[in-house]
């Protein structure tokens, strides 16, 4: 599903360049469930960016499905992130004006599905979080739990190929962070890729397989 | 694109930033407002102007006697030179098919139109029967002077209807009644108004061949009015040519301007055309310069927007949005906010204008100040584009923006 070749990445800021990114070539296949783990600084974050095709690299090369993935438009980058990749994130980003039953199903509304249709869908995906009762309420109505199981209704209701999870459990305690997991096993079961970045060794635990990042460069695959 | 979510996306921030939005939009809504003020108030300039000139036929060119202010051929300036019946000829010889002289001459005494015993005073004009249409008279009842008015010498006169309303009584019959001017006895055939106002109604028509008789002015015609299909270029040069025709004919000196004193209308109504052409460019010229000023409001408003709504914008853009989905909504926004506040400016406006002119008594210079419907559309025109322009630059500015950076934005 992910393939991945000698990817470098740096950063030009001013004069000085970081070289963030020193070579990473990896492989994740279909319906596997992968963390990256590594310190602060060691490069995961802008792994998971290329990745979702959020950012761009430098060297090497990156197939995802498949396709090669370089120098995209950002139109056609649009259109493989509505279609085939799913966003869940550290902290949430939910809409803050619109309920969330409307931000469960803003993806469809970027694939012209009617707004009847994709409420019904979104409505689906709700009572597959167990939320139902709470679609018409505000993310600020929400508990951070709540929160992050809206956002992971969002990241599949376009029945992505591979979902990105960037600190999924970050800001939320051990019991809620057990039960998002659990949530995130089960799409994995349904046949749906999913990377997750984490610096928790118990959340890392969880998955098939831990990739871990230092200084660039990856030091161990298991 | 016009899909009920834009519609709430595009409420929700006018409605969280309720105070940034009433002051962008009133930029707006003053600049639209001022420019159908003005734009109103140049009409009714123009209107009232243009009233002046439609109480008479505007393409007139009047040509009248003078006196000589240079000496020629051995005579001594200050002579009166009168237009005589055979300067009608030369004249008629030296205008452009299909143009019409007539004749007026007026009869200055103290004349006393009388009707059983009541005795009035009002002016009396002897004209020919194409004298008419150089006044723009509209007839009310009977019929102007007419041809064999003219030949036979008839004692007939048409009155104007404040003539009539003092010597008969408000609207009774006048037709076929005789009434006395200065003790001649003229029957009356016609009843007229003009909107020329008051001064062109209190007076009577009498043929100009029987009056020469009765008051003995003889061969003497007055101004000699031409209603011609010239334009200015061509006015000019009639002008000139009858001016030198009159001077062989008068003996003075062709240069001499005031030998005999020429009012060329058509020229004169040309350049208040012209003026008036200017001013309503200069109106639009400060209108629009005004709605710049609203424009940038607008703008940076919308520059704000977007770096409030850069997270969400990156929220949007990781999901799947296309830049294009991102800047119609931005341009969406600020048409929407730019027309409300336009239209409000507009309505207000011609509110405002639909006061001035029913509240502001018409003056001689200024009449029904209003905007035409074709000034209205013009001008929500230029709302709509001004709007998509002021979104366009903060729409661009949104569809740069990096999804990474974005959601980093915390």
């Amino acid at each position: 599903m992910i393939k991945l070749e000698n990817i470098h990445k740096s950063y030009n800021t001013g004069a000085t360049s970081l070289h963030v990114l020193k070579g990473i070539s990896a492989e994740i296949h279909e319906g596997e469930m992968v963390s990256i783990m590594g310190s602060s600084g060691s490069g995961k974050s802008t792994l998971l960016n290329i990745l979702g095709i959020l950012d761009g690299y430098d060297q090497g090369s990156y197939l995802l499905n498949n396709i090669p993935v370089r120098n995209m438009t950002e139109k056609k980058a649009a259109w493989f992130r509505n279609n085939y990749l799913g966003f869940v994130f550290q902290s949430f980003n939910l809409i803050n004006y619109k309920n969330a039953l409307e931000n469960v199903a803003l993806p469809l509304y970027y694939q012209n599905i009617s707004r009847k249709k994709r409420n019904i869908i979104a409505m689906e995906y709700l009572e597959k979080v167990g939320l139902k009762e709470w679609a018409h309420h505000l993310p600020s109505e929400l508990s951070g739990g709540q929160k992050q199981r809206i956002a992971i209704a969002r990241s599949i209701i376009s029945k992505p190929k591979v979902i990105f999870a960037d600190e999924p459990t970050g800001a939320l305690d051990t019991t809620t962070s057990y039960e998002v997991m659990n949530i995130l096993k089960e799409i994995n079961k349904e046949g749906i890729t999913i990377v997750i970045v984490t610096h928790e060794n118990d959340i890392a635990g969880m998955t098939d397989r831990i990739i871990r990042l230092k200084d660039g460069l990856i030091i161990n695959k298991k | 694109m016009f899909d009920r979510d834009k519609w709430l996306e595009i409420w929700s921030t006018v409605k969280q930033n309720k105070l940034r939005t009433f002051l962008t939009s009133f930029s707006v809504f003053w600049g639209i407002f001022m420019l159908i003020i003005l734009l109103g108030s140049g009409k009714g300039l123009q209107n009232g102007v243009e009233k002046e000139f439609a109480a008479d036929a505007t393409n007139t060119v009047w040509i009248n006697g003078g006196v000589t202010t240079m000496p020629y051929k051995g005579m001594l300036p200050g002579r009166r030179i009168n237009l005589k019946s055979a300067d009608l000829l030369t004249i008629s010889k030296e205008v452009q098919a299909g143009d019409e002289l007539s004749v007026r001459k007026d009869i200055w005494q103290n004349n006393t139109i009388s009707y059983k015993n009541k005795f009035v005073s009002f002016d009396v004009k002897c004209v020919s029967p194409a004298y008419g249409k150089v006044e723009n008279i509209e007839m009310l009842e009977g019929r102007f002077l007419n041809a064999l008015d003219m030949s036979d010498n008839r004692k007939v006169v048409s009155i104007g209807y404040l003539v009539r309303d003092e010597l008969f009584g408000e609207n009774n019959q006048a037709i076929g009644e005789i009434i006395l001017i200065n003790d001649i006895p003229f029957k009356v055939v016609g009843v007229f108004t003009d909107s020329g106002g008051d001064r062109d109604v209190r007076r009577v028509y009498i043929p100009h061949s029987s009056a020469s008789k009765v008051f003995g002015f003889g061969d003497e015609i007055g101004r000699i009015p031409i209603l011609t299909s010239a334009n200015v270029e061509e006015s000019k040069l009639m002008e000139q040519r009858i001016r030198l025709k009159l001077s062989e004919t008068h003996i003075f000196d062709p240069a001499d301007p005031r030998a005999i004193n020429v009012w060329n209308n058509v020229e004169n109504y040309a350049q208040f055309t012209s003026l008036f052409a200017m001013i309503n460019i200069f109106v639009w010229f400060i209108g629009i310069m005004t709605i710049i000023a609203g424009i940038v409001g607008v703008s940076n408003i919308m520059i704000i927007v977007v770096k409030e709504r850069t997270k969400e914008i990156g929220i949007r853009k990781a999901i799947g949005a296309r830049p294009s989905s991102i800047v119609s909504l931005i341009i969406m926004e600020s048409v929407v906010i730019t027309s409300v506040a336009g239209y409000l400016g507009l309505v207000f406006g011609t509110f405002i204008l639909g006061l001035m002119s029913k509240y502001m008594p018409d003056s001689d210079f200024f009449a029904n100040p209003e905007v035409s419907l074709g000034v209205a559309i013009q001008a929500t025109v230029v709302l709509v584009i001004s709007g998509a322009l002021a979104g366009f630059w903060p729409a661009l500015r949104a569809a740069r923006i990096r999804p990474i950076e974005a959601l980093r934005d915390e």
